[in-house]
């Protein structure tokens, strides 16, 4: 019965004189999503609203599904729409609506007119009353409330007439491509996943860097970070994920340099290599993972010591997260099943049974100095030989 | 180069077993419950598998039963033969160092309400006859045992164990799992006193998703499976004809070529060892010489190792011989190894009677399974940590390994390199050169 749904959106509303420019991403982000859905779909924009007219036969939990990761939504109401025929008519087919809708009608409700067509001869307040009467009389265990109801039934009047009582929450957040382009550090681990979707909420497309160590990680591994990606992209859009090949650059540090500043140094090569791709892809930031404290490379002192490395902006979205509070927003987004997969990641392969957890940056920069000789080197090998693999 | 030195894990299917599966599912796809003529084509392909199979171990072809592998071999045998005799006794016995396919079903009848009791093993994996003794009680129904331990290779005593289980306990059932043995070893299951044996088509290059249980006639035992009746209401649904004739030409290659086989492999493992010996004299002499040079004192453990190497020694003389080959040489070469007393490769597996002629274990110490394994993955060359079945879990060391009481950090280092008669010498030669120069690389960036 629901040929079409009504968008609801938040911030975009507020955002002036560029809010066509918002809109029309968010037009183009719902048409994304729903190429991969069965059925044919118009999008369009009509008087400050985004409406999707189903022209197919289509799967409705399916669209809810993809609507439902679309950055910029805030609320999803699938719309029962008809033609005007005449107030008498429209009773009636509000009456199948909720007949059609609800199991049980003995709800408290409250009927919500707004004529868009002003020409319509009969004004919104009258609309009401003489809906909520033939309600009243169809199904006598619904009482009005019109303070407090558990179902607001809208009739919008324009060209035709739009009916709808529920909303489902979207995502929130700001259509992908509004907000420019960042890469993501992205490990096989939970947080990294979470980090690029919090970023992606804000509007921001993503591409990702993953650091690979064959034979200390496997293949499997690798896969493991692509179906994350993947995941991922279920929101935020097409993401290249270069896949970079760490093994030299992570050995010879281990060769040249002190054990405990193993994974601090790692670290700050890996930000550098990230940087490069970044401004490759026209990024214009990284984000990772971290959250302060978790582990002895997040501390305050060694995100400083990595941070260094780079003149973008670095964002951190789980820097004031706990453990729990990531591990739920991945199960949220689905990426928790695939990260808690166990295969070694690079990271934690050479990892000191005590690393330092307060480095002094110069201390680190000295310890550097050890690897001048093929390290410049090593790095344009590991760019050089990156893997680029479009996930989507 | 290439070389597929898992086959363990599984075999390539040969190309007689690809032939008539494929005439099977093309031309004679008929389903033997059919009352027509295909039907009855397809039903001759079952029975004529049936009997070429029963002959290779000479019982009759009522006898045997097709399953999906050797999984549901071992479930079936343990649970329905466990629950058909529970009022005769609710007692069980087993080994430590079984498949997850016999020690899941044991754990699942223990919520049943019956008593398991494991039978530890020595270094090399074996039981003792002695230890199986004391453990058959008036009420044990059914002892399970593997043939040929996945791991390691091992043979276990399983004919000595059928004697003794028939002369402590006449009633008592006696479970093969024989799904690394078929095809390496003549079995005789009536002859031997064994009940039920389990069996799997793709280790002997047949398909997979196809294996039989031999079930001796006199064994009373429950179907698991019901449905449409098929098999004589023992194992229902729609008969597998690809699998059942393609794992029966299999089975007939195999044992036709039995002896040529076996020498074949025996000629591959040697070649095997000896190569690792070497390879670890040559590994040893390069890292003593350098700890010379930087005038390390070394740490002599020789009275710890001999004393823990004493502990593992088995009772039985056979052990002994293999011993020699594999633990003793961990003693001998520790007083010498130096700092880390780090051996380059320690072989777990033997070369005596009590070892399957297909599979060598070794651990490479302070290189972990993975990373090697990871490492010859890269150079074309297949072989498993452990067992391939074990490797999905969070931590990959072996219970197997674990019962052998092997070091840590010869547990989490252990590769198994396992052979089958289209293995070739080359494919040895090439592992053996791969691992010469990949070793030398690995050790030095061990974890510290």
């Amino acid at each position: 019965m629901f040929k079409c749904f009504l968008i609801k959106y938040g911030e975009i509303g507020i955002k002036g004189k560029n809010r066509h420019l918002f809109e029309d991403a968010l037009v183009r982000q719902i048409c994304h999503a729903l190429r991969k859905v069965d059925g044919k779909f118009h999008v369009y924009k009509e008087q400050g609203r985004i409406y999707i007219d189903c022209e197919t036969l289509y799967d409705y939990d399916e669209v809810v599904e993809s609507l439902s990761k679309v950055f910029g939504i805030v609320g999803i109401c699938p719309v029962m729409k008809t033609e005007d025929k005449g107030l008498e008519e429209l009773g009636t087919e509000v009456i199948d609506f909720l007949e059609n809708v609800y199991d049980i009608k003995d709800q408290t409700f409250k009927v919500l007119t707004r004529r868009a067509r002003k020409s319509y001869p009969v004004e919104s307040m009258e609309v009401n009353a003489y809906l909520g009467h033939r309600i009243l009389e169809a199904f006598p265990d619904m009482k009005v409330d019109v303070h407090d109801p558990e179902i607001l039934l809208h009739v919008e009047i324009r060209e035709k007439i739009f009916i709808y009582s529920k909303i489902i929450p979207g995502p929130g957040g700001m259509p992908v491509g509004t907000n420019g382009k960042a890469t993501l550090l992205l490990s096989g681990g939970i947080d990294s996943p979470v980090a690029g979707y919090m970023i992606s909420k804000r509007g921001v497309e993503i591409d990702a860097v993953y650091f690979h160590a064959p034979p200390y990680t496997s293949e499997r591994a690798k896969e493991k970070v692509v179906d994350l990606a993947r995941i991922v992209s279920a929101y935020s859009g097409p993401i290249n994920l270069h896949v970079v090949n760490f093994t030299d650059i992570q050995l010879y540090i281990y060769d040249k340099c002190p054990h405990d500043e193993l994974t601090i140094i790692m670290r700050r090569y890996m930000m550098k290599i990230a940087e490069h791709f970044a401004r490759q892809s026209k990024s214009m930031a990284l984000i990772t993972g971290e959250s302060l404290g978790q582990v002895a490379s997040q501390t305050i002192q060694s995100l400083a010591a990595t941070n260094e490395v780079c003149t973008m902006p670095v964002f951190r979205p789980l820097i004031g997260f706990d453990k729990q509070e990531i591990i739920d927003v991945s199960e949220r987004i689905g990426t928790y099943e695939t990260s808690i997969l166990p295969f070694e990641d690079c990271c934690t392969i050479f990892v000191a049974k005590h690393p330092v957890t307060k480095p002094n940056l110069n201390a680190i920069k000295r310890s550097e100095q050890k690897l001048n000789e093929k390290i410049d080197e090593l790095v344009r090998t590991a760019i050089e030989t990156t893997e680029i693999i479009r996930v989507e | 180069m290439e070389a597929y030195l898992d086959n363990s894990a599984t075999t390539r299917c040969s190309e007689l077993v690809r032939d008539v599966v494929v005439r099977t599912m093309m031309e004679d796809y008929g389903n033997p419950s059919s009352k027509h003529r295909k039907g009855l084509d397809a039903e001759h392909y079952l029975r004529d598998a049936r009997e070429t199979i029963a002959r290779t171990m000479k019982v009759n072809e009522k006898e045997i039963f097709f399953t999906s592998g050797g999984t549901e071999s071992d479930n079936w045998a343990l649970i329905g033969a466990a629950m058909a005799n529970r009022r005769t006794g609710m007692h069980l016995i087993t080994t430590a160092v079984e498949h997850a396919a016999v020690l899941m079903p044991m754990q699942y009848l223990k919520e049943q309400g019956f008593s398991v009791t494991y039978l530890p093993v020595d270094g090399r994996g074996r039981i003792s006859l002695s230890d199986l003794e004391a453990a058959i009680r008036e009420d044990t129904i059914l002892v399970s045992m593997m043939y040929v331990n996945n791991e390691v290779g091992t043979v276990e005593p399983v004919e000595e164990a059928a004697r003794l289980i028939k002369k402590k306990n006449p009633r008592t059932l006696f479970h093969v799992d024989a799904i690394q043995a078929y095809g390496k070893f003549a079995i005789y299951p009536k002859r031997a006193g064994i009940d039920m044996l389990s069996v799997s088509g793709h280790k002997i290059h047949g398909p997979k998703g196809i294996g039989f249980l031999y079930i001796n006639e006199k064994v009373k035992i429950h179907p698991l499976i019901l449905g449409g009746g098929q098999q004589k209401g023992m194992r229902s649904g729609t008969d597998n004809v690809p699998g059942a004739a393609g794992l029966a030409a299999a089975a007939k290659d195999a044992y036709e070529h039995l002896e040529q086989n076996v020498e074949y492999l025996k000629k591959l493992r040697g070649r095997m060892l000896d190569g690792l010996r070497a390879l670890n004299e040559q590994l040893e002499d390069g890292q003593q010489s350098q700890e010379e040079k930087a005038g390390n004192v070394r740490l002599k453990n020789r009275a710890e190792e001999g004393e823990r190497a004493g502990e593992r020694q088995p009772e039985k003389k056979a052990g002994e011989t293999v011993l020699s080959d594999g633990k003793l040489q961990t003693k001998e070469r520790a007083g010498r190894s130096g700092q880390q007393g780090m051996q380059a490769v320690v072989i777990n597996s033997g070369e005596d009677e009590y070892s399957a002629p297909h599979i060598v274990s070794a651990a490479f110490p302070g290189i972990r399974s993975e990373v090697l394994l990871h490492a010859l993955e890269d150079r074309g060359i297949c072989v498993s940590a452990g067992s391939a079945c074990s490797s999905n879990k969070k931590l990959p060391v072996s219970t197997v390994l674990k019962e052998l009481h092997l070091r840590p950090e010869l547990q989490e280092s252990t590769l198994r390199f396992s052979f089958s008669c289209l293995t070739t010498e080359e494919e040895i030669d090439y592992c053996l050169e791969t691992l010469g120069e990949l070793l030398p690389v690995l050790r030095r960036y061990i974890r510290r």
